[in-house]
């Protein structure tokens, strides 16, 4: 066994050494920032207050322009959701489960704020309803071709699942919420776009003439800055949304919030998973003792001498 | 290739005291547990999906039911049928004794517990009667809530498959079905709109 | 080594169905199938494996319940598969990432085959069925990884059916057959779909062609000396490698564990949580880890070679460096099996291996200099190894004395660990005090 792990270390630790690396090509953006998020690590779980305050922003803000197709009302009153509730609240019925999404009162109230289509009815027509918590959040536009022409002619993408569709993606959410700065002095950047330092594209296609050579390359002089137009102008501001729950209504804190809640709407079974493969390691980690004993012991009578 | 057929590596004291052999029933054990709690998610995926299970309701218009008609609206993927009955078939329903019924469960989801299956504990209101277009049986479509279907011998529903028949208020008379027609939830948001579900 | 049955029916059941069909003889004698009993962790490998494919085709077919094959809805209903099906996302998780552990057993499995010289005589059936295998999982693989439709699914499917429109003459037609339109679309996904579920059994079939064929010769060893008597150089499989599989097995699933509960989507690409969309194609279009080398293998050849261009030269050196694989038992033809006693091949091997992982590195890398250049030199001797190392060294190298019988290499182990119990102690899992 010692021999086997040894051969198999000396292997696989260049090749652990390279996977750190193997998707760090790409845009060059200035490195993410970090912060600190509730569900990261082995044991890490979602903050509930963090989820419900980043549904506001998400709601306020983002939902006028990105959908979230793929979450349901119902799904924000599961486990680990940004309204799952152990018990009701007073003025529920008795008998009533509101860990039950679906029985949810705020989930309830939640889902009839919007207007969903349903039908057709018997007349043939479809027709619009409050919506229940098991309609799914209705997106801001008909289809792409209106999305796209209502935002310069590129698509605001699906929020569903953005934060497993970037690289880093919560991090990534916080730090291009944030890295809205002036634009370098050697750049222009286009009509309808802004500078932002963590957008993944190509500032070289920017630089003014002035800083290019003959053939149109960069002059050896001249630093290519981070990030890349981006189409999303900043959406947020200080003190643009309230929380009832006294948190900073700072861009800091907004970024965080809602970063956590679209990393809850990627991947809202985290909670789940993390206990589960607590309970799995536990259990392997005791079978290997256990199989080791019974194959040591095996063993010991083979015979080694003629 | 090797010209010996003696069996592979003996063992020393095959017949070992059970302490010795304890570890590997251990071991048998556990692995056995492992693979027991495997497979009850394999096997739980199969249940309904929290999609499935997700609040469904439907609500009818029944302002245009005419009396002595009825209409047939899906619900859960299942027919529902909502019938305005005449006085006359609520007379009928409400005169049929007890001791007559194949089933004297009411069948109500309305209702806790298992109370009789007299008519008022089938309905909310004695003109509707809503009951799950299901048959009790094998899980048909029973007949009789359009104009000109046959409605058995007891002027109520009847289904084709294997005849059974029932009557006014969706109880079971004749026939192979064992129970009967199960009266969902729903209750009357107005006078012509009800909620199922 | 295929031995006599030892196996008598105790009950009357079990005369009557041993005259009508052996099949408890038929499993007590796999059982007790006589395996050298110098077997070391390399070759637990092979058990590894069997569980794998069990993993995938189970976790795969329950997939298959909740999964739809059209393009508006495939993506759709994965995600569903990971909100809403009861423990779906574990399943869909255990099933993406044990494509991947599958291949880490697979390699492992091969490179113990290529050191200990599984691949000779008599056993080049063996390996050439586990090329086989190993052709077949990677078709699977990859066409599983088109199903769930997301960008790197359908740009990954668009590049690697577009090397077949390398081959001159049917090329064009071969895509367009294969694609069943012109361009991937949801004709082509949705028989990637039939095929994807189709071609497990058939590998699950070339297994047990491949464990039939082992159990004629019997295994090799890491001696590579061969059974000389059978009493003194084996054991019976059951229950001496079941419980060595088996703790081998526990480990294993432990790494697993680890990807499918901690982070499940760090051997993913992030693009593949967008949406297919043929009108936009990715920065970097990467496949899974476990193609990489062959990826690498493919960009490397730049340039045109007379008449072949560098598209099908690409794609020649790609299946090439499987194919060479299957001609194997005959480029080596040295009579020493195991590299243990061949001190020169033992260090190209080595080479060869983590030439085999700097490969990989450089297929995950952009498609430009230096790494184009590394590539190809990594290439030339990921081909060399093959076609020049092995073949020379058959002929020039001096292999060290051979030990005499399996029972006696075991012996002399044991006499050197005596003498220094010490070195014993000093790391790895101690000996349970006895």
């Amino acid at each position: 066994m010692k021999k086997f792990l040894k051969t198999l270390t000396a292997v696989t630790l260049p090749l652990m050494m390279i996977g750190g690396t193997a998707h760090a090509a790409g845009g060059e953006t200035k490195p993410l920032k970090h912060p600190h998020f509730a569900f990261e690590g082995v044991t890490g779980s979602y903050d509930q207050d963090a989820l419900q305050r980043g549904f506001q922003v998400y709601r306020e803000v983002c939902a006028a322009c990105h959908s979230l197709n793929y979450v349901a009302f119902r799904h924000l009153g599961d486990p680990g959701g940004p309204y799952y509730m152990d018990e009701c609240p007073v003025g529920v019925p008795e008998g009533v489960d509101c860990s039950n999404p679906n029985n949810n009162p705020v989930i309830k109230a939640l889902a009839a704020e919007y207007m969903v289509e349903d039908g057709p009815d018997d007349a043939g027509d479809m027709f619009m309803r409050p919506g229940l918590p098991s309609d799914y959040f209705p997106s801001p536009f008909a289809n792409p071709q209106q999305a796209m022409a209502a935002n310069g002619g590129s698509m605001p993408p699906d929020m569903s699942l953005i934060a497993k569709a970037r690289h880093h993606g919560p991090q990534y959410v916080y730090s291009l919420l944030l890295g809205y700065e002036e634009p370098p002095a050697t750049i222009t950047v286009p009509a309808g776009t802004h500078y932002n330092v963590y957008y993944p594209g190509d500032t070289t296609s920017l630089l003014k003439d002035e800083y290019l050579d003959e053939e149109g390359q960069p002059l050896d002089s001249v630093e290519v800055p981070y990030g890349g137009a981006f189409k999303m102008a900043a959406p947020l501001r200080d003190g643009m949304i309230s929380y009832a729950d006294g948190s900073d209504e700072t861009v800091e804190q907004y970024s965080y919030d809602v970063a956590s809640f679209l990393m809850w709407a990627a991947e809202p079974k985290m909670e789940q998973r993390k206990q589960m493969g607590m309970v799995v390691f536990i259990y392997l980690f005791i079978l290997a003792l256990i199989v080791y004993f019974s194959y040591k012991q095996l063993w010991k009578n083979v015979k080694d001498t003629d | 290739m090797s010209s010996t057929t003696d069996a592979p590596g003996a063992v020393e004291g095959q017949e070992e005291p059970s302490r010795r052999d304890f570890i590997h029933l251990l071991a048998g054990g556990a692995a056995a547990a492992a693979g027991i709690g495997i497979a009850i998610p394999l096997i739980h995926q199969m249940n309904p999906d929290a999609s499935v299970r997700a609040l469904a309701t439907k609500e009818v218009d029944i302002g245009a039911v005419e009396v002595g008609s009825g209409i047939k609206v899906m619900w859960q993927g299942k027919p529902v049928f909502i019938r305005h009955r005449t006085e006359r078939e609520i007379e009928e329903a409400r005169a049929v004794p007890l001791t007559a019924l194949k089933d004297p469960i009411a069948r109500n989801e309305n209702l806790g517990g298992s109370p009789e299956a007299t008519d008022d504990n089938r309905v909310s209101s004695a003109e509707w009667m809503v009951v799950l277009g299901v048959c009790t049986h094998l899980g048909c479509v029973p007949l009789g809530t359009d104009e000109g279907d046959n409605k058995g011998d007891y002027n109520g529903w009847f289904c084709p498959c294997h005849g059974s028949h029932y009557d006014t208020s969706g109880r079971i008379r004749k026939g192979p079905a064992p129970q009967n027609l199960d009266v969902p939830p729903y209750t009357f948001l107005t006078d012509t709109t009800i909620r199922i579900g | 080594m295929s031995h006599e049955s030892t196996y008598v029916p105790n009950s009357g059941f079990e005369r009557w169905l041993d005259k009508r069909l052996p099949l408890i003889r038929f499993g007590d004698d796999f059982m007790g199938f006589p395996t050298p009993k110098n077997l070391n962790y390399w070759y637990t490998f092979g058990g590894i494996l069997t569980l794998c494919l069990m993993i995938q085709i189970i976790t795969g077919v329950i997939l298959a319940m909740h999964y739809t094959a059209h393009e508006d809805y495939a993506f759709w209903s994965v995600e569903h598969i990971m909100r809403d099906v009861n423990f779906g996302h574990i399943i869909r998780y255990a099933h993406s990432n044990g494509a991947s552990m599958f291949f880490i057993a697979v390699y492992m499995h091969m490179f113990r085959g290529l050191y200990y010289g599984s691949y000779k005589e008599p056993r080049e059936v063996i390996w050439i069925l586990g090329v086989v295998i190993f052709l077949l999982m990677m078709g699977t693989a990859f066409m599983g990884y088109v199903l769930p439709w997301g960008q790197m699914s359908f740009w990954g499917a668009t590049v690697i059916t577009s090397l077949f429109g390398a081959i001159p003459v049917v090329g064009e037609s071969i895509k367009t057959l294969l694609w069943g339109g012109y361009s991937v679309d949801n004709p082509t996904l949705n028989r990637f779909y039939a095929l994807h579920y189709l071609l497990p059994f058939l590998i699950a079939g070339v297994v047990v062609l491949h464990i039939w064929a082992l159990h004629v010769p019997g295994n090799t060893n890491p001696t590579g000396v061969e059974i000389k008597n059978v009493k003194k150089d084996t054991v019976p499989f059951h229950p001496y490698y079941t419980v060595k599989d088996g703790f081998a097995v526990v480990l294993f699933l432990m790494l697993f564990a680890a990807f499918l509960f901690f982070m499940p989507n760090s051997l993913g690409h992030p693009d593949n949580y967008i949406e297919a969309n043929p009108l936009v194609t990715p920065a970097h279009i990467v496949p899974e880890w476990y193609f990489l080398p062959f990826y690498a293998m493919l960009r490397a050849i730049t340039f045109d070679v007379f008449f072949i261009t560098s598209k099908l030269g690409g794609v020649l050196v790609m299946f090439g460096s499987i194919i060479i694989l299957f001609v194997l038992p005959w480029l080596d033809r040295s009579k020493v099996r195991s590299m243990r006693y061949r001190p020169w091949a033992k260090m190209w091997f080595f080479i060869f291996v983590v030439n085999a992982i700097f490969l990989g590195w450089l297929g995950g890398k952009p498609a430009e200099q230096p790494y184009i250049l590394l590539a190809q030199i990594g290439t030339l001797y990921y081909f060399a190894y093959f076609l020049v190392i092995l073949p020379v060294l058959s002929i020039v190298e001096t292999p060290k004395p051979l030990p005499k019988s399996i029972s006696e290499d075991v012996l002399a182990k044991k006499k050197a660990r005596m003498k220094k119990p010490a070195a014993e102690l000093s790391g790895g899992i101690a000996q349970p005090a006895e």
